[in-house]
């Protein structure tokens, strides 16, 4: 067994060779450095997948091992996306979007048993603290706003679409700038698979807050799209607090338009598998998305975020950083970001990284980067990937103050996690996950 | 008064080709309130020495000894050596995303002295000593190093020095990368802790501009991990006229 103890993995960069990824790392040369360096008028499907802690790490797998090889040929330009479920074949586990997740604790989210079954249970309720100006409708699927963001591009997703009876629609009319957050509560009180359908509408020039919070447990398919329209800004924050036996699967996808601002925040902890596929579009030039994500898992949960950023128009910028932190046995997280930059999208910079941190034995963290070069004419593109123990670098600086080496560890930790809550910009609710983290460290020994 | 001594120190570090040796047999006894000024060509070991007395885990001391007041620095872990009274103003501050200054700064100086600061003095003796570095107020609120320039993680690392009150500092290469106005800043900083604690200094420096500035009272010269010549301050106008050519001339004919 490699002892993986106290040593930074992985760190996998196409930008700065001179400048660490990771503060504090890179001088040292104890990472297993694969640099990827992308030409930018190259096809460059960086796959990267970061050892368990178990698990030894072989710098060459992750270039082209027997799974990241799969990767190779495939853009997810080509990838699928429709309404009817029989476009997505029966899940076999092979499937390049579904090699990571367990489908026997996805609880029938994926229609096993054939395209005629639906996902018939109760889904979970659905509360919108409104605000003035904002409009909450209860809807049937029939309404002709519901898909216009969202088309599904797995089978799950296509099967919460075809099953949903009702969808909630929240709509923030032009020009209006909501103060306070628009705090929606999804609480689940049933075991049997269900399916969910929200849309979120952001006027041309209004912003505004959104706090999902997603609570009790469920079995739950979830399609979520956001339409933020011209010269819009939307901040979305996607908290998954399940309880213990939750099944959450979550398509969220945003069509971003002309000079909009799209941020989303998605924070797991709760939950026995939770799968997340958030999706920034970009319709117009010159907007901006950002995509953030905190994930901390315990023994036994699996917790999964495959996002995809869309640059199919020029001038847009995007930038990606997700952290996941992990403890205990058979803790896994998956993290898979795909950048597509497609020919016409001219002007783009884009940058995708994620960091995971062990704090114990028996976790495993995999990390896939995976960006799509289609056109020379760019700003910047760029992707990372790091997966270890602490960085000791910071915790030398710490100590080197006479912090003591516990304290350093969590003072490192604390950091590490804050640096994404940071992000939300909602102060109750960044003072409440902080917290909630404080409580997830403790059972940590350090 | 407080001294710290360095006796004929060997130190290596690991090589994809095995052990190599930096420090070649270092002695140098420093007291409090002295100013020691270690120059010395690059890769001559001056870094070494500093990172080796704060304990960094990479540097292996194979003999020789670090003792403050007698007890054995060698001995104690990184935390504990600051904990003594040792401070390292390192080349390059490490940035720790997600840590605050406010609260980096109050741990650190809480573990220092064993018990937290009242909370009224803390705050307005860090509002001033960020005032007299022209560190700008909203820092206090930033991610520890997050972002700084070269200049103003060196101004971050002597407003360290001025808070938590070290019986030594070891400053290494403090002015690199500063110009003239933030070099001078910053050595009025070191000037002022030396003035109200009685510090004693390592002053670890490629250049003797910084010398314009903070007075040493010993010019020791580093060449090949060794110190090879001792003086006064006119050692420093000798190499700022010479240059480390004589040295280097030595190195190759011995």
């Amino acid at each position: 067994m490699t002892d993986t103890q106290n040593i930074t993995l992985d760190e996998l960069s196409t930008e700065g060779a001179g400048t660490p990824v990771i503060p504090g790392m890179g001088e040292e040369g104890e990472q297993l450095a694969t640099e990827l360096t992308a030409g930018t008028d190259a096809t460059v499907p960086g796959s990267a997948e970061t050892g368990a802690v178990e698990s030894h790490v072989d710098p060459s797998a992750k270039v082209s091992g027997a799974d990241g090889r799969a990767a190779f040929g495939t853009s997810r330009a080509d990838r699928i996306s429709s309404r009817e479920l029989t476009d997505f074949p029966v899940l076999t586990g092979r499937e390049e979007d579904w090699r990571f997740t367990p489908l026997q604790r996805l609880a029938g989210l994926h229609l096993p048993d054939g395209d005629q079954s639906r996902l018939t249970g109760t889904a979970p309720s659905v509360q919108v603290q409104a605000q003035d100006g904002i409009t909450v409708e209860t809807v049937g699927r029939e309404d002709a706003r519901l898909g216009s963001v969202l088309t599904p591009d797995d089978r799950v997703s296509a099967a919460a679409w075809n099953s949903f009876e009702q969808a909630t629609v929240v709509t923030v009319p032009a020009e209006l700038e909501v103060g306070e957050p628009i705090r929606i509560t999804v609480e689940g009180t049933a075991a049997e698979a269900s399916a969910q359908h929200l849309l979120v509408v952001v006027g041309p020039h209004a912003r505004a807050d959104v706090v999902i919070t997603h609570r009790g447990s469920a079995v739950v398919a979830q399609n979520v799209e956001f339409d933020v329209q011209d010269g819009a800004g939307l901040t979305v924050t996607s908290i998954q607090a399940w309880e213990d036996s939750a099944v959450h699967a979550s398509a969220q996808q945003a069509a971003v338009a002309k000079d909009a601002t799209f941020k989303h925040v998605a924070i797991s902890y709760g939950g026995s598998l939770v799968r997340l596929t958030p999706t920034a579009r970009f319709t117009g030039p010159g907007a901006e998305s950002e995509l953030y994500g905190l994930y901390f898992a315990d023994a036994g949960q699996h917790l999964e975020q495959r996002l995809f950023v869309d640059h199919a128009v020029p001038n847009c910028t995007s930038n990606v950083l997700y952290k996941g932190a992990l403890q205990g046995q058979d803790a896994h997280t998956v993290w898979v970001g795909d950048v597509l930059i497609r020919k016409e999208a001219e002007g783009t910079d884009t940058y995708e990284k994620n960091q995971n941190l062990l704090l114990s034995d028996g976790a495993r963290a995999d990390s896939v980067p995976n960006l799509e070069i289609e056109t020379g004419v760019i700003e910047g593109a760029g992707h990372a990937s790091a997966t270890g123990r602490f960085d000791e670098e910071q915790l030398y600086y710490l100590m080197a103050r006479g912090i003591p080496e516990s304290e350093a560890r969590k003072l490192v930790v604390r950091g590490f996690l804050n640096e994404i809550i940071q992000k939300i910009g909602i102060e109750d609710v960044e003072q409440e996950l902080t917290e909630i983290m404080e409580t997830e460290l403790e059972v940590t020994q350090l | 008064m407080s001294t710290l001594e360095i006796k004929d120190l060997h130190v290596s570090i690991e090589t994809e080709n095995g052990p190599k040796e930096i420090l070649k047999g270092v002695s140098l006894t420093v007291n409090t309130g002295e100013t020691h000024a270690i120059m010395g060509p690059n890769g001559s070991g001056k870094s070494t020495l500093a990172a080796t007395i704060a304990g960094h885990p990479r540097y292996e001391v194979t003999s020789g000894s670090i003792t403050l007041d007698g007890e054995d620095v060698l001995e104690m872990d990184v935390d504990e050596r600051a904990r003594a009274g040792l401070f390292l103003a390192m080349q390059y501050p490490v940035e720790i995303p997600g840590v605050t200054m406010t609260n980096f700064l109050r741990t650190a100086k809480t573990a220092i002295d064993g018990e937290a600061p009242s909370l009224r003095h803390w705050s307005k003796d860090v509002k001033s000593a960020m005032e007299a570095l022209k560190i700008n107020p909203e820092f206090a609120n930033r991610n520890v190093n997050e972002g700084f320039s070269g200049g103003e993680k060196k101004r971050v690392e002597i407003l360290q020095l001025e808070l938590f009150k070290p019986k030594f500092a070891v400053l290494d290469e403090t002015d690199s990368g500063l110009d003239v106005d933030a070099l001078r800043v910053v050595s009025e900083g070191v000037n002022r802790a030396q003035e109200q604690n009685q510090m004693g200094t390592l002053l670890i420096t490629h250049y003797t501009r910084i010398l314009r500035y903070i007075k040493p009272d010993y010019v020791h010269v580093f060449v090949d991990g060794q110190v090879a010549e001792s003086g006064g301050p006119e050692l420093a106008d000798r190499l700022e006229n010479e240059g480390y050519v004589r040295f280097e001339t030595a190195t190759a004919g011995a």
